[in-house]
């Protein structure tokens, strides 16, 4: 217990010298945070002996004091910028420096009428009643400290709300950077994304490090899709090779509407992502493509969770990881089938390439069905390079180290070539191949 | 062009060719016929260049250097090209990408220039329509879920682009209907020049009516027992391998 304390006795500390700073906030945020704060000291930070953290330990995060960012006035210019975002997405684009807005780097403007898209901070100020009617009713907290956490800290983010009948014809992007060097930072990030029936959008949330050092993002993502809406959620985590990266995408689906969700890691000491959607209205459809490289000493680890509450739903899922170095991963996939969630069809996979002797992998597919007319099958495998293949790959001409790259690649293209906005899919075809070719093996 | 002296290879210590010799002059056919397990793709392998069977003695010679120190790539830019019996399924790399790759990298290693997209997409279309090869086979993944024939057909094609000055063609007619032999050997026959040598491993006399060999091997357990003209092959047609036991035991 007292260990449990040293660790989360600092966050409370800083909790405590917020008091001045949020004095405007609404009532109602101060109250959220407060409680969350609370539960956040009754968790403390989870250890191995949780399923849910079983194969990742926290203690890297737990050991390092981190200070909460200061909202700064970055020195960093629009043509920095395009230079550093790996991703040339253009408007609209937010920015958050540290986890606080950054207008001199935003663009907001968009063309179709009664689309809200800001920062969150701003829109407790306005008092938006549809922010206070969704922010942590589905990212719950109560057992999950990072999230109590995160909660507790709340204070900006992305704000997006798309009315009834909308088509976005241009992604959104929301980039977070992240200042790495000096005292070592921490912020949480907390993401409001509202999207009304019938309405269609493409979001790319993206991290992205400005430095090599160390810190610590603990974002949170709310995404509710009304009736029939159709979202594409890109999730990009490229960040410093020694930050500390745990996010929650918290999706809320209503009737036949579809989610799909694009989770591509590619860097961290240590990540652990979280993507969940409830399928809470009929006929829902959720699909969940991740991709996940790690080499070196990094540690990645993704769970996600399919909650299938109402009938007639369907999901599918595949991610697959490349794995270098003495480089360690989770994949852990949950399913749930409600009592009530008669002829669920869902499918989930995960492919594991080990490129070194020394990268391990822990997969596991977790069903829970509780309803008796369904459809749900799951597989997972873990590899290498097929030695055959390479040896086809040699005797036309092509090197060793090509035929390699030309595999290992042609293993995460599965992922990229579903991507189906143009500019992103592009990016990343060259950013996966330039990522592993940092790989020694 | 090739001379094989005493080679020997084993894999998980079985030893499974036991001393061939072997010389093959440029401009030549010769044809390698034997019984199942007797060490045919084996001795294609080994002299692609494949890792998984290790060399216990002898040596080779391609062009007047030492061809077991030579990776498999080296081999393969140097002008040896082996046609699989059983060609590897490459999920995720489109066939197109893969050909024009290989060429490509043997382009450059010969000094000539790279050819772009659409300069390969034309000597690709030459070499399907002359192989009777349906063009949607290009855009997929390497070999992913041909049919028997069509796996063979790709290796010929991609004999035909990367003109090699040794083929060795491994029962590239099995698994192909009679049309097929027919096309696949006129396709092997366009490649026959004084210049080039070609090493086809074949069961059947029939693939030989159609590419006249200028030498037919036997390898029996391990060993070249018998060596011949076109002639040995209608024989072994006729009479089978049992006569030749004796031979090997030797
Ligand atoms: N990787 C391996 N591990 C163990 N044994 C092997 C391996 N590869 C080949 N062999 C053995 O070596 C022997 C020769 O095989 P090879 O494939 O060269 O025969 P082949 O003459 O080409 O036969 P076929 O006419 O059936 O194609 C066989 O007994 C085979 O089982
Ligand atoms: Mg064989």
């Amino acid at each position: 217990m007292i260990e449990v304390d040293r660790e989360t006795e600092p966050y409370l500390a800083s909790f405590a010298a917020l008091e001045e700073q949020r004095r405007g906030e609404p009532r109602w945020v101060r109250w959220l945070r407060e409680s969350a704060m609370e539960r956040f000291m009754g968790l403390g930070f989870p250890t191995s002996r949780l399923e849910d953290w079983k194969f990742t330990s926290v203690s890297p995060i737990t050991r390092m004091s981190f200070q909460l960012a200061p909202h700064r006035a970055n020195g960093l210019s629009v043509s920095e910028l395009e230079q550093l975002s790996f991703l040339n997405l253009g408007r609209p684009c937010l920015t958050f420096i540290d986890g606080h807005y950054s207008p001199k780097l935003s663009t907001p403007g968009v063309a179709e009428a009664g689309v809200r898209m800001g920062s969150l901070a701003d829109a407790l100020q306005e008092g938006s009643s549809v922010a206070q009617e969704h922010l942590g009713r589905h990212a719950l907290y109560t057992d999950q400290a990072f999230a109590a956490l995160n909660t507790a800290f709340l204070h900006d983010g992305a704000f997006l709300e798309v009315p009834k009948g909308v088509v976005m014809r241009a992604p959104i992007h929301l980039l977070f950077l992240f200042t790495a060097g000096g005292t070592p930072l921490v912020s949480h990030p907390r993401s409001l994304l509202l999207v009304g029936r019938e309405s269609q959008v493409d979001i790319v949330e993206s991290y992205v490090a400005l430095g090599e050092g160390v810190y610590f993002t603990n974002a949170i993502t709310e995404l509710v899709l009304g009736e029939n809406a159709i979202v594409n959620h890109y999730r990009l985590q490229r960040e410093s090779p020694l930050s500390f990266h745990v996010a929650t995408l918290q999706a809320e689906q209503g009737r036949a509407s579809t989610l799909i969700s694009h989770n591509i890691s590619m860097g961290g000491a240590l990540v652990r992502n979280e993507i969940n959607s409830v399928l809470s209205g009929e006929g829902a459809e959720c699909t969940l493509h991740g991709l996940y490289l790690a080499t070196g000493l990094q540690h990645v680890d993704n769970h996600t969770v399919i909650d299938h509450a109402r009938p007639h739903c369907s999901s599918r899922e595949v991610y697959k990881g490349i794995l270098d170095g003495q480089a360690s991963a989770v994949f852990n996939g949950k399913i749930i089938v409600r009592k009530d969630a008669q002829k669920t069809d869902a499918k989930q996979t995960n492919k594991n390439l080990l490129l070194s002797d020394d990268a391990t992998v822990n997969t596991k597919p977790q069903l829970e069905i509780y309803a008796d007319d369904v459809k749900c099958t799951h597989g997972a495998t873990i590899g290498q390079l097929n030695e055959e293949a390479v040896f086809y790959l040699r005797s036309r001409g092509i090197s060793r180290e090509e035929a390699r790259k030309l595999l290992t690649y042609a293993f995460a293209n599965e992922i990229v070539s579903r991507i189906q906005v143009a500019p992103i899919r592009s990016g990343l075809e060259e950013l996966v191949p330039r990522q592993l070719g940092k790989y020694e093996s | 062009m090739l001379e094989i002296k005493n080679l020997r290879a084993s894999v998980d210590n079985n030893e499974i060719l036991k001393g061939i010799d072997l010389s093959i002059r440029a401009g030549e056919v010769h044809a390698i016929m034997g019984p199942n397990g007797s060490g045919k793709s084996t001795l294609a392998q080994v002299l692609a260049g494949r890792e998984a069977f290790a060399v216990t003695a002898g040596a080779v010679t391609y062009q007047g250097r030492d061809l077991l120190a030579m990776p498999p790539e080296e081999r393969a830019r140097e002008g040896i090209f082996l046609a699989f019996q059983y060609p590897v399924e490459i999920p995720g790399v489109s066939n197109l990408y893969f050909v024009r790759t290989a060429l490509n990298t043997i382009r450059k290693q010969q000094g000539l220039e790279e050819l772009d997209a659409m300069d390969f997409l034309a000597l690709a279309k030459e070499k399907m329509k002359l192989l009777g090869i349906d063009e949607t086979l290009m855009g997929r993944p390497v070999n992913e879920g041909f049919s028997g024939g069509e796996k063979k057909r790709n290796e010929i094609l991609q004999m035909l682009v990367l003109e090699p000055k040794l083929a060795i063609l491994d029962e590239t007619d099995s698994g192909l209907d009679i049309d097929a032999v027919r096309i696949v050997a006129d396709g092997v026959n366009a490649l026959r020049s004084a210049e080039r040598a070609i090493l086809v491993v074949t069961h059947y006399q029939r693939l030989l009516n159609y590419i006249i060999p200028d030498h037919v091997h036997v390898l029996y357990n391990g060993r070249l027992v018998k060596s011949g003209d076109k002639n040995l092959a209608l024989e072994l047609e006729e009479k089978g391998y049992s006569w030749l036991e004796q031979g090997a035991a030797a």
